[in-house]
């Protein structure tokens, strides 16, 4: 910790936003406290709205978030505490690297705005290229003095939209470094993503988006655990599909079994127990198992179920 | 290294005089965005056309009709039309492709972005527009004449007043609106029906700035019913009314169209 006050956090109270008929985020309430969390969900989850109504580029329609303790509605002072790296590809495309960094940092107005913007430049592995125009970048490039310009002025609160898209892996191991530690040194990063491995890997406390609406929320690993435990559907193909469906049946880890053009449906309601049976059934029956495929791994329907549970 | 290390440099932020009211950096910024993007070659062809004009009719045509009518309609159409490219682009082009955000993501007062931009605006039209109404009243009747001077300043006040107009429908609506409404006013608030139907001219500023030339060049072309006194009152009113209005807009700044 470096004596970040960060202990207001972000706050969301009964938080919803619609445009016309459609509700884009509904009824959601969180705190978001020092340390890494992570925004999950699919695309179109209301993510990108809630990071724009905690930055206070969209008003609720109902509820009140603040941040810092203060409604971030109509409040650009408190980017002198707040970052925000937007999903949007969008930067001045004829400044070079640098002057767009050193140009945040005298908005900002930095004491120092050219250093602020060296070491900025520095901590996100851009100085190379730091010369050249920003049209020149690669989008993981452009993302990368994105956040550099963002956190110029060493914010307390974080916020991301997607930061890893675009990026190479070695780009993105380094920006999951860069985050875990600023997380780690008492600072509020809240970053969305629709992908859990990004989340899994860099985020100890996460909020899952389904629909507008919070489907889960807190330590990554129970929500994990209760992704796993979620009743799973496989497809089955062997010798006797039929045969196989009647032996399956009789086991308290499958629920349902139904015979399809495609080969068999079982839904497992014991993952683990399922995955370590299958192969002694058909063996004990003499039935040659030659594919079990799982039927419904999309993040898709694992938010789903999350959302149903 | 890690920039928390700096903690103490950056909460001791300097503080400038003007902060409050226009920002260097803004100012900077948007003026090279408006000269870097392809448009900005467009601001440039009215300008050429209207001084390629003065020219040929000053050495074809053997009367001193033309400059007042000529100048006076289609010199400040082409102010009109500039001020609207351009005014309609320092905050509208950045709307839409979402730079803006990395200007609004900052503690500089909404106010003060929107009255950077407005000068901004306001310099490249008198570059663009102004600066060439007057060559093209030097060409046609002397760098000192009182039409030329009389069309130098109508065209000052014109660029200050269109600018904050079309500044103020680029905050408050699409640019792709802001852009139609900004022509519908041009060609048929000012181009029809003001002279049309009286009253409708005190809501025209090619009428406002018309009656500033009128009060120097003294000609019955450029005569819109108006005194100077309204002409002035009615520019300075609008300039305030349109400004504070997108100064309001964009303190409420939301971004559109997004259900995601």
């Amino acid at each position: 910790m470096t004596g970040v006050n960060t202990s207001m956090g972000i706050e969301l109270r009964g938080v919803s936003r619609w445009y016309g008929n459609v509700v884009a985020v509904n009824d959601i309430t969180m705190t978001i406290g020092p340390g890494v969390t992570g925004l999950l969900g699919p695309n179109g989850a209301g993510k990108t709205t809630i990071m724009h109504m905690i930055a206070g580029f969209l008003a609720p329609s109902r509820g009140e978030v603040t941040v810092a303790g203060r409604s971030s509605w109509r409040n650009p002072d408190m980017f002198r505490q707040v970052a925000l790296v937007p999903e949007r590809d969008s930067v001045y495309a004829f400044l070079t690297g640098k002057e767009f960094v050193a140009a945040t940092a005298r908005l900002h107005r930095l004491p120092d705005p050219d250093g602020a913007a060296k070491r900025a430049i520095e901590l996100l592995e851009m100085a190379e290229a730091q010369d050249r125009r920003i049209s020149t970048y690669s989008k993981g490039m452009r993302q990368r003095i994105k956040v550099a310009a963002a956190i110029v002025h060493d914010p307390e609160y974080v916020l991301l939209d997607e930061p890893f898209n675009g990026m190479d892996p070695r780009q993105r191991l380094h920006m999951m470094d860069l985050l875990h530690t600023q997380g780690q040194q008492g600072r509020v990063i809240v970053f969305s993503s629709h992908i859990l491995e990004e989340v899994e890997r860099l985020s100890g406390i996460i909020q899952v988006i389904v629909g507008g609406r919070l489907a889960a929320s807190g330590d990554f690993r129970a929500i994990r655990r209760l992704m796993t435990n979620r009743p799973h559907v496989f497809l089955l193909s062997s010798s006797d599909n039929r045969a196989l469906g009647s032996a399956l049946i009789g086991r308290p880890a499958v629920s349902a079994v139904e015979l399809t053009q495609h080969g068999l449906q079982v839904r497992a309601s014991d993952y683990g127990t399922f995955t370590r049976e299958i192969a002694s059934i058909s063996r004990d029956h003499g039935i040659r198992l030659t594919q079990v495929r799982p039927a419904d791994e999309s993040l898709e329907s694992v938010f789903t179920y999350l959302l149903a549970s | 290294m890690t920039i928390a290390t700096e903690r103490t440099v950056a909460s001791e932020r300097t503080v400038h005089p003007m902060s409050g009211v226009l920002n260097p950096v803004i100012m900077r910024l948007t003026l090279r965005a408006a000269l870097n993007r392809k448009r900005a070659l467009l601001f440039a062809v009215p300008a050429v056309i209207l001084i390629g004009i003065s020219a040929l009719l000053k050495w074809k045509a053997h009367s001193s009709v033309w400059p007042p009518e000529f100048l006076g309609v289609v010199g400040f159409l082409i102010l009109a039309l500039t001020a609207l490219i351009v005014g309609g682009s320092v905050i509208g082009a950045e709307v839409e492709d979402g730079s803006i955000m990395h200007l609004l993501a900052t503690p500089v007062s909404r106010r003060s972005v929107v009255l950077s931009k407005y000068v901004v605006a306001v310099a490249l039209t008198i570059a663009f527009a102004v600066v060439p109404e007057y060559l093209a009243g030097a060409i046609a009747t002397g760098p000192t004449s009182k039409l030329t001077i009389g069309l130098l300043i109508g065209a000052l006040a014109g660029a200050v007043v269109y600018n904050a107009l079309f500044v103020m429908l680029t905050a408050v609506f699409s640019p792709t609106r802001a852009l139609a409404f900004g022509l519908l006013y041009i060609l048929v608030w000012e181009g029809l029906l003001a002279s049309l139907i009286p009253g409708v001219g005190l809501l025209s500023v090619e009428h406002y700035s018309l009656a500033i030339t009128n009060s120097i060049a003294h000609n019955s072309a450029l005569d819109a019913h108006i005194t100077l006194g309204t002409g002035i009152g009615m520019g300075i009113a609008v300039s305030i009314v349109t400004l504070v209005l997108a100064v309001v807009r964009m303190s409420a700044f939301s971004i559109k169209g997004d259900v995601a």
